[in-house]
């Protein structure tokens, strides 16, 4: 992998190719529950543009940030409700 | 001409639902005409607050009667009614506004509203997401939330089994004591009509002294555990009481679901419910002066409403002096969540000739009042 970007979901680190968006990054980490609905049920990406809201995740301690939206960066902390 | 009613409700908003099911429950035969949805207008757009306000001695009385009716019934509401015991915060920032604190917590004990006043160290407690360097605030516990439109469907409900009507997606087009007009020409017969239609009331009942006063909100995402009361800054008087000029007030409310309602604004003069990004953005830099860290959360949705206002700041309840079977239920402002309990009850009592709890007198339509500016 050339000028990988290093990062980390739930605490475990991985690396991604540059320009690979968090959503990304969540899955392959092997992450399938990005967040849990109001009533607990599980959900994840659906659109993968911005518009669903259903991929939001944690990111550097902010909540609701919609992951398919934002590039890896190096040292990015994800938290996902896995 | 159709079946006569005891009483014919023009509005299916929180005073009309509590209305209907008040009749309801005393036997009255009940038909409500409501054009929209349920709790659809002035209902949705309140914050849903039960809460005990000082204006005056007759705001004071009616607002800590309805909500005593509302602590009575807290066990009996469904989960979707949301109703949450979580308390007011009249926040204060400055020496000046603590002394309001103290005046405020004096009306208070002497009504047997419980009160407690907090220094700035226990209001960094309560809510550390204030900004530092508050001077205090007002804590009064039994202050509570609800999910408004909510609370006016399960109301409406209980009315329905109890034999009320409703006459859902029909608009009132005249009202008179002998019943309500609809727009598609027929009539619906009562013994008592009344006008529960907030800040439409003067397009049904001309002459009146109703106006709209717009009002914008705001609401995050799920932010569990920032805010635990209902905050509401000490300047809100001023902004409240203020009959011209557009205000703003830092006002956040947590929700059930840990989403964060933001208000309030004010505004006589606009006619039209599309959002003034003038006034929402006036309105988010208030709150965030006493709240910095919400500039981080995301919003999630803003609408607007209509409070229904009158000059006194008191709503008309009863009825009208120039035709004793016509009465107004109006008027409430922004209490009208609060008030919808207790303005049911002193419906009910006048056309059933029932001793009220409080007076009636400052309430009544016709009274003496300074016209609007």
């Amino acid at each position: 992998m050339i000028n990988p970007i290093d990062l980390s979901v739930n605490g475990v680190p991985i690396a991604v190719p540059a320009g690979t968006m968090v959503s990304t990054a969540v899955a392959l980490a092997g992450v399938t529950r990005f967040r849990r609905s109001v009533t607990g049920e599980a959900r994840a990406p659906l659109c993968g543009m911005g518009i669903c809201f259903e991929c939001r995740v944690s990111i550097n301690g902010r909540e609701h940030c919609r992951s398919c939206q934002v590039p890896c960066e190096n040292g990015m902390e994800v938290a996902a409700d896995a | 001409m159709g079946k006569s009613y005891d009483v014919a409700i023009a509005g299916g908003g929180i005073v009309g639902a509590a209305c209907a099911e008040e009749c309801a429950a005393a036997g009255l035969s009940v038909v409500v005409v409501e054009p929209g949805p349920v709790g659809g207008g002035a209902t949705a757009a309140g914050m849903g607050h039960i809460v005990v306000m000082d204006d005056s001695p007759a705001q004071i009385a009616l607002t800590n009667y309805s909500r005593t009716l509302w602590m009575a019934r807290a066990h009996e509401f469904p989960a979707d009614v949301e109703y949450v015991s979580a308390g007011t915060l009249w926040v204060a920032a400055d020496a000046e506004e603590m002394a309001e604190v103290e005046r405020k917590r004096a009306v208070y004990e002497a009504i047997g509203v419980r009160a407690e006043v907090l220094g700035p160290r226990e209001l960094a407690e309560a809510e550390p997401n204030l900004r530092p360097s508050l001077a205090g605030a007002l804590r009064v516990p039994d202050d509570a939330v609800v999910y408004p439109p909510c609370a006016a469907r399960y109301m409406l409900q209980r009315a329905l089994e109890r034999g009320a009507v409703v006459r859902a997606g029909e608009s009132a087009a005249q009202l008179s004591g002998a019943g309500i007009k609809l727009r598609d020409g027929s009539f619906v017969p009562a013994g008592i009509v009344v006008n529960a239609t907030g800040a439409w009331a003067p397009s049904l009942t001309p002459g009146i002294e109703v106006r709209k006063r717009k009002g914008h909100l705001v609401i995050t995402d799920r932010y569990p555990g920032f805010v635990h009361h209902q905050l509401v800054e000490l300047g809100y008087l001023k902004s409240a009481h203020s009959m011209t000029a557009d205000s703003v007030a830092f006002n956040v409310q947590p929700r059930k679901t840990g989403q964060l309602l933001i208000g309030s604004s004010r505004q006589f003069g606009a006619e039209h419910g599309e959002i003034d990004a003038n006034m929402l953005t006036r309105m988010l830099r208030r709150a965030q002066e006493y709240m910095p860290a919400l500039a981080a959360l995301t919003a999630i949705r803003s609408w607007t409403g209509f409070r229904a206002a009158t000059p006194d700041k008191l709503p008309l309840i009863g009825p009208c002096p120039q035709d004793p079977r016509l009465y107004l239920a109006t008027g409430h402002e922004g209490l009208g969540i609060t008030t919808s309990l207790a303005t049911a009850k002193l419906v009910a009592d006048q056309l059933l000739h029932r001793t009220p709890a409080i007076p009636v007198e400052p309430y009544l339509p016709g009274r003496k009042q300074a016209e609007h500016d």
